[in-house]
C-alpha cells in the first residue's frame, strides 16, 4: 500500500526526522492562508499523487506570494497529473501540500527496503540526491553505500554514522544525520513497511537536515495490526477496477490488451498471459481468483472482467484439484445464468474430474469455446478477436 | 529415499480442529499421509479425526514422535506457530498459510538461526502448496492423484502452475519423486537453492524440473548453484513474461523491482547456467521428456 508525501513525511516526522514547515489543504483559500500561517516569502505548492517524478509533470509549483500559492493550487487541484510513472490515464489532484521553500546547499538519497538476497533490511544512501534510484545505479553507482540492518537488534549508532560520514556529512551535521538515518529505520520496522524513501535528504543552506520528499509503502499482508497505516489508503490513487478487485478478494491487475483473463492461482494466471503473448495477443489483465475458484469468486470475477470495456474476449483457464472441475463449471454455469457475456468466450479446464467438467459445459445453454490445453486455450482466445 | 518426507514421517497439523485444517487433514490421510494427531491450544486431550489433539507441539512432539508438521493458523498467528514448531524440534514445518508479513518471515529466519545445522528445520513455504512424494506421503494441499510415481523433482513457487505441469508430465507417462511448492511470497523458508541441493544428492532423482516466475533472486541463485555444483539436468520455467515492471502479480514476490528480476532476464541467466528453459507453460512436460530420454 502507497500513501501519499505528506502522509509519509508526518510519520517520519514523528519518528524524529526534521521536514520543511508545511500543510495539507484542498481549496485555493485555505491554501493562501495556509502560505500566510507557515510564514516565510517562497512557498512550493506540490501535487499529491502516489507517484514519483511530480517535478517534472508540472505538479510542483514554487511560489513568491500568499496569492500565487492560491493560484497555483487553483491550477492543480481535480487535474490529472501524467507521470513516467502513472500510466498515460494520469492520476488525479484532490490534495495539495504547501511547503516553506527549503535553500538547498546539498541534495543526498535515503532509502530504506527489503533485501531479497540477504533477507534484511537495506539502508541505501547516495550523495547523489534528486535523481532517482535507478539513475543513481546507472551513472553513479560509486555514488551508492549501503547497510544491513539486523532485525533481532534494530539499527545501531555505528551504522548510522558510517553511512552518515560515507555520505560526506560535516562533523557539526553527524549526530542529525544519524538520528535522521535511525528514524527512518525504526519507521519501516515499527510500521510494517516496505520502503521509506527521502529524496531528496537535503542540507540547507542554514545547516538544518531536512526531508524534502518522502516516500512509503506498506505491506499489504500486515495492516491487519496497522489501524492507523490502513486509514492513510487513498482509493482516488488506485485503478477503480483494482479497487473493485481488493475489496471482494480478488488479486487483479489492470493490464494494456484486449483478452479478459479468470485464472485460478497467480503463477497460472502469469502463465496463462505469457501463452497469449507468446499466440499474437495481449492480456488485458491479470486476475488470480485464488486456488480454490469458488462460485462466488468467479462471479465477482465475471462481473469485474465485464465492467472493462476493452475487453473483447474473455479467457477462462481453472486447474482445479481438490475443488474437481465438475463443481468450477457448475459455478461457471451458474454465474453465467446472472451475468450477461457479449463477447466470445473460451473456457478450459483441467485437472480432477475434468470430463465430467466440460460434460456440464457442453449440456448447459453457455455459449462458449471449448480448449483442452494452455496453447489451445490462448490460441483459440487470440483466434475469436477476429 | 525421498528428499525431506519419507512413507513414514509422522506428521502433526497445527491448526487441526478448524475447518481448513480438518478437510486437508482428511484428504492427507485418504492419501496415505501418516497424520499422527494435531495442536490446538486448549483443545488437548481431544480426539480429532480419531487422532489426539495436544495444546503445544512439545506436548505432541513428546507423545507422538512426529517429525514434521504442517501450518493451517490464520497470518497473524503463523510465525508464532512455525517458531513453535522449531522449538520442539520439528524438522519439517509446511507452512500453507498466505498472508503472513513479511517482517514476520525475516523474525522466523533469524529465529532459526540459534539451532545448529542439525538441528535446524527445514520450513517449507509460507503462501504454497505443500510437498509431496507420490505414493508415498502428502504433506500439502495438493490433489494427490495428479502426481505419478516417478524419478523427476519439481520445485515451483505456484501452486496450481505446479499442478499443470504434474498433469502434463502424468500425461505423458511421466513420473515424479517429489515435488515441493516453496510458495510465492518475497521472504520464504526455503529457496529454489535450498530444494534443488537436496535434489542433487537424492538417489531417487534423475531430473529437475524448476517452476519460477519474475520477482527475487532465487531463481537466478540455484541457476548459478546448478552451474557449479550439479550433475543433474535441471528444466525450468519462468512465468510473467507480460508482467509490467513495479506490480505485484497476484503473489507478493512476483514484483520486478530490480535487474535481473524480470522473466526475460531470468530465462537468459538460467540457459547461461545450462538450465534447460521450456519455451511455453504448455510444454513444460514434453521438455522434461525430451531430457530425460538422453540421460
Amino acid at each position: 500500500m502507497d500513501i501519499h508525501e505528506y502522509q509519509a513525511k508526518e510519520i517520519l516526522a514523528s519518528f524524529g526526522v526534521t521536514i520543511p514547515r508545511g500543510g495539507i489543504v484542498y481549496s485555493p483559500e485555505t491554501a493562501e492562508n495556509k502560505a500566510r500561517e507557515i510564514g516565510g516569502s517562497k512557498w512550493v505548492v506540490k501535487a499529491q499523487i502516489h507517484s514519483g517524478a511530480r517535478g517534472k509533470a508540472g505538479g510542483v509549483i514554487v511560489c513568491n506570494s500568499p496569492l500565487e500559492v492560491a493560484q497555483a493550487t487553483d491550477k492543480l487541484l481535480g487535474k490529472k497529473l501524467v507521470t513516467n510513472q502513472t500510466g498515460p490515464e494520469g492520476k488525479i489532484v484532490n490534495r495539495i501540500y504547501i511547503e516553506e521553500a527549503t535553500d538547498i546547499e546539498k541534495e543526498l538519497y535515503l532509502g530504506l527496503v527489503f533485501d531479497r538476497s540477504s533477507e534484511s533490511i537495506m539502508v541505501v544512501a547516495s550523495t547523489e540526491g534528486g535523481m532517482s534510484v535507478e539513475e543513481i545505479a546507472k551513472e553513479k553507482p560509486e555514488s551508492i553505500i549501503r547497510s544491513k540492518i539486523e532485525v533481532a537488534v534494530g539499527i545501531q549508532n555505528f551504522q548510522a554514522r558510517e553511512l552518515a560520514f560515507g555520505l560526506g556529512i560535516e562533523p557539526e551535521l553527524i549526530r542529525r544525520a544519524s538520528e535522521t538515518i535511525i528514524g527512518c529505520a525504526k519507521a519501516f520496522s515499527e510500521l510494517d513497511a516496505t520502503m521509506v524513501e527521502v529524496n531528496p535528504l537535503v542540507i540547507s543552506k542554514q545547516k538544518q537536515i531536512l526531508a524534502l520528499d518522502c516516500k512509503m509503502s506498506f505491506d499489504n499482508n500486515a495492516m491487519f495490526r496497522r489501524d492507523k497505516v490502513s486509514e492513510l489508503r487513498d482509493k482516488t490513487q488506485e485503478d477503480e477496477k483494482e479497487v473493485y478487485a481488493s475489496d471482494r478478494g480478488l488479486n487483479y491487475v489492470s493490464l494494456d490488451g484486449n483478452i479478459g483473463n479468470i485464472i485460478n492461482g497467480a503463477g497460472l494466471a502469469m502463465a496463462s498471459m505469457d501463452m497469449i503473448k507468446l499466440a499474437g495477443g495481449e492480456p488485458a489483465n491479470f486476475l488470480d481468483v485464488g486456488g480454490g475458484a469458488t462460485p462466488e469468486k468467479i462471479v465477482k470475477a465475471f462481473r469485474l472482467i465485464t465492467m472493462d470495456k476493452k475487453v473483447k474476449v474473455i479467457l477462462v483457464n481453472i486447474f482445479a484439484g481438490i475443488n474437481r472441475c465438475d463443481w468450477v463449471a457448475e459455478g461457471i454455469v451458474q454465474a453465467l445464468e446472472k451475468i450477461e457475456i457479449k463477447v466470445p468466450l473460451v473456457i478450459r479446464l483441467a485437472g480432477t474430474n475434468v470430463e465430467k467438467g466440460n460434460k456440464i459445459l457442453q449440456e448447459s445453454k453457455l455459449n462458449y469455446i471449448e480448449a483442452n490445453t494452455l496453447e489451445d486455450a490462448a490460441n483459440k482466445a487470440v483466434a475469436a478477436l477476429k | 529415499m525421498a528428499v525431506i518426507i519419507e512413507k513414514n514421517t509422522k506428521i502433526l497439523i497445527q491448526g487441526f480442529t478448524g475447518k481448513m485444517g480438518t478437510f486437508h487433514a482428511e484428504e492427507m490421510i485418504k492419501y496415505g499421509s501418516n497424520v499422527v494427531g494435531g495442536v490446538t491450544p486448549g483443545k488437548g486431550g481431544q480426539k480429532h479425526l480419531d487422532k489426539p489433539v495436544f495444546n503445544t507441539v512439545k506436548d505432541a512432539v513428546k507423545h507422538t514422535g512426529a517429525t514434521a508438521s504442517i501450518l493451517f493458523v490464520p497470518p497473524a498467528f503463523a510465525a508464532d506457530s512455525a517458531m513453535e514448531a522449531a522449538d520442539a524440534g520439528i524438522k519439517t514445518c509446511v507452512a500453507i498459510v498466505d498472508g503472513i508479513p513479511s517482517h514476520d518471515m525475516i523474525r522466523i529466519k533469524r529465529y532459526m538461526r540459534r539451532y545448529s545445522k542439525n538441528d535446524k528445520m527445514t520450513l517449507v513455504g509460507p503462501n504454497c502448496a505443500g510437498i509431496i512424494s507420490p505414493g508415498k506421503s502428502m504433506l500439502g494441499i495438493m490433489p494427490g492423484h495428479i502426481y505419478k510415481e516417478g524419478r523427476v523433482g519439481i520445485i515451483s513457487r505456484s501452486g496450481t502452475l505446479g499442478y499443470e505441469a504434474a498433469q502434463q508430465m502424468k500425461n505423458l507417462n511421466i513420473g515424479i519423486s517429489t515435488s515441493v511448492g516453496i510458495g510465492g511470497d518475497p521472504i520464504n523458508g526455503s529457496s529454489f537453492r535450498d530444494i534443488i541441493e537436496k535434489f542433487e544428492t537424492d538417489d531417487e532423482t534423475d531430473a529437475i524440473l524448476m517452476i519460477g516466475e519474475i520477482g527475487g533472486p532465487q531463481e537466478v541463485a540455484a541457476g548459478e548453484f546448478a552451474k557449479e555444483n550439479m550433475k543433474k539436468p535441471v528444466i525450468g520455467y519462468i512465468a510473467g513474461l507480460t508482467a509490467p515492471k513495479g506490480r505485484v502479480m497476484g503473489h507478493a514476490g512476483a514484483i520486478v523491482s530490480a535487474y535481473g528480476e524480470s522473466a526475460i532476464e531470468k530465462v537468459e541467466i538460467l540457459k547461461e547456467c545450462g538450465v534447460t528453459i521450456s519455451k511455453n507453460p504448455s510444454v513444460m512436460g514434453d521438455t522434461v521428456k525430451s531430457i530425460i530420454e538422453k540421460i
